[in-house]
């Protein structure tokens, strides 16, 4: 077996009111996989992913990122491993210039000026956006948005990509060539979260299926997305025999 | 709202664009002073002020007109200083309503309407020809506190996008205030208030909410309270040299002013 990325054990979070978001959440990511994280709306799939680079904390559970347990002091370099890309671009996006906005976390990161330009500069070429630095990220368009999204978080060079619902909002065409960007990124562990079953089915090799806060189904994407009976059951549907 | 806070041109190459923004910003500062300063009984001055305004207009590419139509917009605020008409002690020109003007009192509020309008120039010259993210540099490095530069800069950034939700908040309710068949339609006023009051709410709580978001997707990018840019490059005497021929300028008229026009 290969290199364990991200293990989480027994997970719990309660929502401030007391509902249950997640529930005895457990299992393992190994580095160059793609998984896909499905589950209707409200099943803790965005509360999942938030806990994965501590932005929300569980009072119970284990999560160890690349070896390193997830606590208040290494917060902040599972912060750099971690890249987490929310579905809101507007909201990931917070800077005036594109610039700005892709360097935020290689400057966090402490690095030095001539290197944060040189990452910046290769994030956006890595999702086809060369030339957009100087451009001010309110006038770019959805799908301009969400690539430059994942440009600010590509510039932190983390070891898993985490997006959040990387398809909603997106036209078909936006829709395809985010798809094939991310099939560009052959050697990224990726975990996307998302309703596009579609999207799932191309770009996963594995899938979790998320219900109620509690992990219904881990498996092969090819076998689970394709059995109805399962999808059915969680408020998802089937990926058409192709 | 005259000046539009959209329509900034900014990619200018003039020597007005080309000058460095802390440079830019310290001689704005500088003039503005110069012209509150200004002795009102200076009435020469300001001509030669509004000439030095202008020449920078003219430098910087943006029509002297236009600046002088959008340095009205502060106008308004300087009806504030209306009351000295009536307070400053001085010979009385003429009554309204009971009330004496003075001559003192007419040539301290002609001068504030000037001052102010002199002024405002400036600033729009300034924000026009500076890219606002320059600005916002230059004030940190001048020593503004970060908090209030980051303040700015992020209001600047989701203006927008507020007003793009207050656009869609109001377009749901145009879309369903239908007008019926028979009678006025509309509803009463209470209960129109009570919806344009919901709405604001609304927009305050999806602004609460967003701001959440915001910050979580600093967070995530290693955000830890102290915000980091790439540093600016040294400010050299080559670069910061044309800034001072605006201050000799004003200099130059503020001695005259003083020596000879204030009598």
């Amino acid at each position: 077996m290969s290199e364990m990325l991200i293990q989480v054990q027994g997970l719990y979070y309660h929502y401030p009111d007391g509902t249950a978001a997640l529930e005895d959440v457990s299992f393992t990511i190994h580095r160059g996989e793609k998984v896909g994280l499905i589950g209707p709306n409200g099943a803790g799939k965005s509360t999942l992913l938030l806990h994965l680079n501590g932005i929300l904390r569980s009072s119970s559970g284990q999560i160890t990122i690349d070896g390193l347990p997830l606590t208040e002091r290494s917060l902040r370099q599972i912060r750099a491993q971690v890249g987490l890309v929310f579905q809101n671009p507007d909201d990931q996006l917070f800077s005036t210039y594109v610039h700005q906005d892709v360097a935020f976390g290689p400057l966090h990161m402490g690095l030095p000026d001539a290197e944060v330009e040189r990452r910046v500069e290769q994030a956006l070429e890595a999702v086809g956006m060369r030339g957009a630095a100087g451009r001010i990220s309110f006038h770019l368009s959805g799908g301009e948005k969400k690539r430059i999204a994942i440009a600010t978080v590509l510039s932190m060079q983390p070891k898993i990509l985490i997006l959040d619902e990387p398809s909603s909002g997106l036209d078909p065409r936006g829709r395809r060539s985010l798809i094939q960007l991310l099939a560009s990124f052959t050697d990224q562990t990726l975990l996307i979260s998302t309703h596009d079953m579609r999207l799932a089915y191309d770009l996963c090799s594995r899938v979790i299926v998320l219900d109620e806060g509690k992990i219904a189904a881990d498996g092969p994407a090819a076998d689970l997305l394709t059995d109805a009976i399962l999808m059915e059951r969680h408020g998802l549907e089937s990926v058409g025999h192709v | 709202m005259q000046f539009n806070v959209k329509d900034r041109p900014s990619m200018g190459d003039t020597p007005l664009h080309a000058l460095d923004p802390r440079m830019k910003l310290v001689v704005a500062v500088l003039l503005i002073v110069g012209i509150v300063l200004t002795p009102e009984r200076a009435l020469p001055a300001y001509p030669l002020l509004w000439a030095l305004v202008a020449s920078l207009a003219v430098i910087g590419r943006v029509g002297v007109w236009r600046l002088a139509r959008l340095g009205t917009v502060a106008l308004p605020f300087a009806l504030a200083g209306l009351t000295l008409l009536f307070t400053t002690p001085g010979q009385p020109l003429a009554t309204v309503g009971g009330l004496t003007i003075s001559d003192a009192g007419l040539l301290r509020f002609v001068s504030i309407l000037i001052k102010s309008w002199l002024a405002t120039q400036v600033s729009i010259l300034l924000s026009l020809t500076t890219p606002f993210t320059d600005l916002l540099g230059a004030l940190e490095s001048l020593g503004i506190p970060q908090t209030l530069v980051l303040i700015t800069s992020f209001l600047y950034r989701y203006v927008f996008t507020l007003n793009d939700e207050a656009d869609r908040l109001r377009q749901a309710r145009a879309s369903r205030s239908a007008a019926p068949t028979y009678g006025r339609g509309g509803g009463r006023w209470w209960w129109r208030a009570q919806v344009a009051g919901g709405m604001i709410g609304n927009l305050f709580l999806r602004s609460t909410e967003r701001s959440e978001r915001v910050y979580a997707a600093m967070l995530a990018r290693g955000f830890s309270g102290q915000m980091r840019a790439i540093a600016p490059p040294p400010l050299t005497w080559r670069a910061a040299l044309p800034g001072l021929l605006p201050l000799l300028g004003l200099i130059v008229i503020e001695v005259l002013a003083r020596l000879w026009w204030n009598g």
